[in-house]
């Protein structure tokens, strides 16, 4: 039976893992290569790392990172963060990622999602939405959760999947870094709308928010971040409480 | 020495980092020439079974492909283009195990099936040796192999599919095993030691 999946998300700022809140107050979280090898050795389904360097010379010291940890780990890992052309993707692809996750880039120009999954295939193109609500909707946010589009985001979700996505990961940035649990109606919602795999992100405090991540959001992954980063949750702890829930996992 | 065989398709360097982490030696070609002194093949794969398909016809390689003697592992897409037909883009794959690739059906589960699988083994096979039956294997793909009597391990989404083909010196795996942990690993140094 096909698993559902745990994918710690590591996010890389110069080279270093860190963690905030709601996308603010970032805090050191450790050597993204340690974490990752730990990681994957605690039972880790797949990885997700984003770059959120600013600079050029923290989007280069990434790369060397994305080396490292594609030697480190025997598990698929995804890279995101200021993917913006076809090069930036091959590169990151060639330096051992398995899919690259687009965001701000195919809001702006949803003809290089199709450019992008032509190229290297939709199974390494996942599309990241960070999502807000508003209005009893939810509106497309964009530049790490800086900007405000008008767009909205199950008319984007749709769109993403005909254009050629492998995968979505719904960022709410309402739960995001609040620890109270993840959206579940928005992620209810997409995963009734798209047919493709949904990961959950956003929100995640304990393992009760996990389950219902997946049970009541239907999401087919979920990711969290800071519950493994300060290990007060276990991987081990998270499987074998959802395995105990009738969910199947790897174990 | 294991020879990768290079298609310009995708996943040749994680292939080469798992066989660093088993401490084997490999080349990495797109030469007949040089493969053919290979004691083993790998055929790595992601993406889609046209374009595998037109690139090793660009490389000349597909009548050369059909003839090895040598243990021959096909990945993925690797392992699609070992059959005879894909109906992705309606493509003549290698033809040397029988049977033709068809697409999951997106009304009766998401496509691709994309995540951790388990597969059950069918027919023994040194590939699996020391591998427990309903292992886990890390799986990304829209279309699927059908089980026929060259079917080592078979996995289930929607129906059932070949998740593992063996047919003489020729081996297939659907999963991605150089992703797959340590069982991944296990299955690979089969595969060296074994096959």
């Amino acid at each position: 039976m096909l698993t559902k999946r745990i994918i710690p998300c590591l996010d890389v700022k110069d080279g270093r893992t860190v963690k905030g809140t709601k996308f603010r107050n970032l805090r050191d979280a450790g050597d993204p290569v340690e974490l990752a090898a730990r990681y994957s050795d605690e039972g880790a389904d797949e990885l997700v790392f984003l770059d959120i360097s600013a600079s050029r010379e923290g989007r280069k010291t990434f790369l060397s990172v994305v080396e490292r940890i594609a030697k480190a780990i025997q598990i698929p890992f995804t890279v995101g963060g200021g993917i913006g052309a076809l090069d930036d993707i091959l590169r990151v692809l060639d330096a051992g990622a398995d899919k690259v996750s687009l965001n701000t880039a195919v809001v702006l120009r949803p003809e290089f999602l199709r450019e992008a999954s032509l190229a290297v295939g939709s199974q390494s193109i996942v599309v990241a939405i960070d999502a807000k609500r508003e209005n009893g909707g939810w509106n497309v946010w964009i530049k790490g959760g800086a900007e405000r589009t008008s767009l909205d985001v199950l008319t984007w979700a749709t769109r993403t999947a005909n254009l050629g996505a492998g995968e979505l990961l719904v960022t709410s940035m309402d739960t995001d870094g609040t620890r109270t649990g993840y959206d579940l109606d928005l992620l209810r919602t997409i995963s009734d709308l798209v047919r493709i795999p949904l990961i959950a992100s956003g929100g995640a405090g304990t393992k009760e928010h996990i389950k219902q991540a997946i049970v009541d959001g239907k999401a087919d992954a979920v990711l969290a971040a800071s519950i493994f980063h300060y290990q007060e949750i276990s991987l081990s702890d998270i499987k074998r409480y959802l395995h105990e829930n009738n969910i199947p996992v790897r174990v | 020495m294991i020879g990768i065989i290079d298609y310009g398709a995708g996943n040749i360097r994680s292939v080469g980092n798992a066989l660093d982490r088993l401490g084997v030696e490999y080349f990495i070609s797109s030469a007949i020439s040089e493969l053919e002194r290979a004691e083993k093949l790998i055929l790595p794969g992601v993406g889609e079974a046209r374009s595998a398909m037109e690139s090793l016809d660009r490389s000349g390689l597909i009548a050369w492909l059909k003839t090895v003697q040598v243990p021959f592992l096909g990945i993925c897409i690797g392992m699609q283009i070992l059959f005879e037909h894909s109906s992705e883009r309606d493509t003549k794959c290698l033809g040397v195990v029988p049977g033709s690739i068809r697409r999951f059906s997106a009304s009766q589960t998401k496509v691709p099936h994309m995540g951790w699988n388990q597969v059950t083994l069918a027919n023994e096979s040194n590939l699996f040796q020391g591998i427990r039956s309903d292992e886990f294997f890390y799986f990304v793909h829209s279309y699927f192999a059908p089980v026929t009597e060259h079917t080592i391990g078979v996995t289930a989404y929607g129906g059932s599919f070949s998740a593992a083909v063996q047919k003489g010196n020729y081996y297939g795996v659907q999963f991605h095993a150089e992703k797959s942990g340590n069982a991944g690993l296990q299955l690979l140094k089969n595969f060296i030691q074994r096959c």
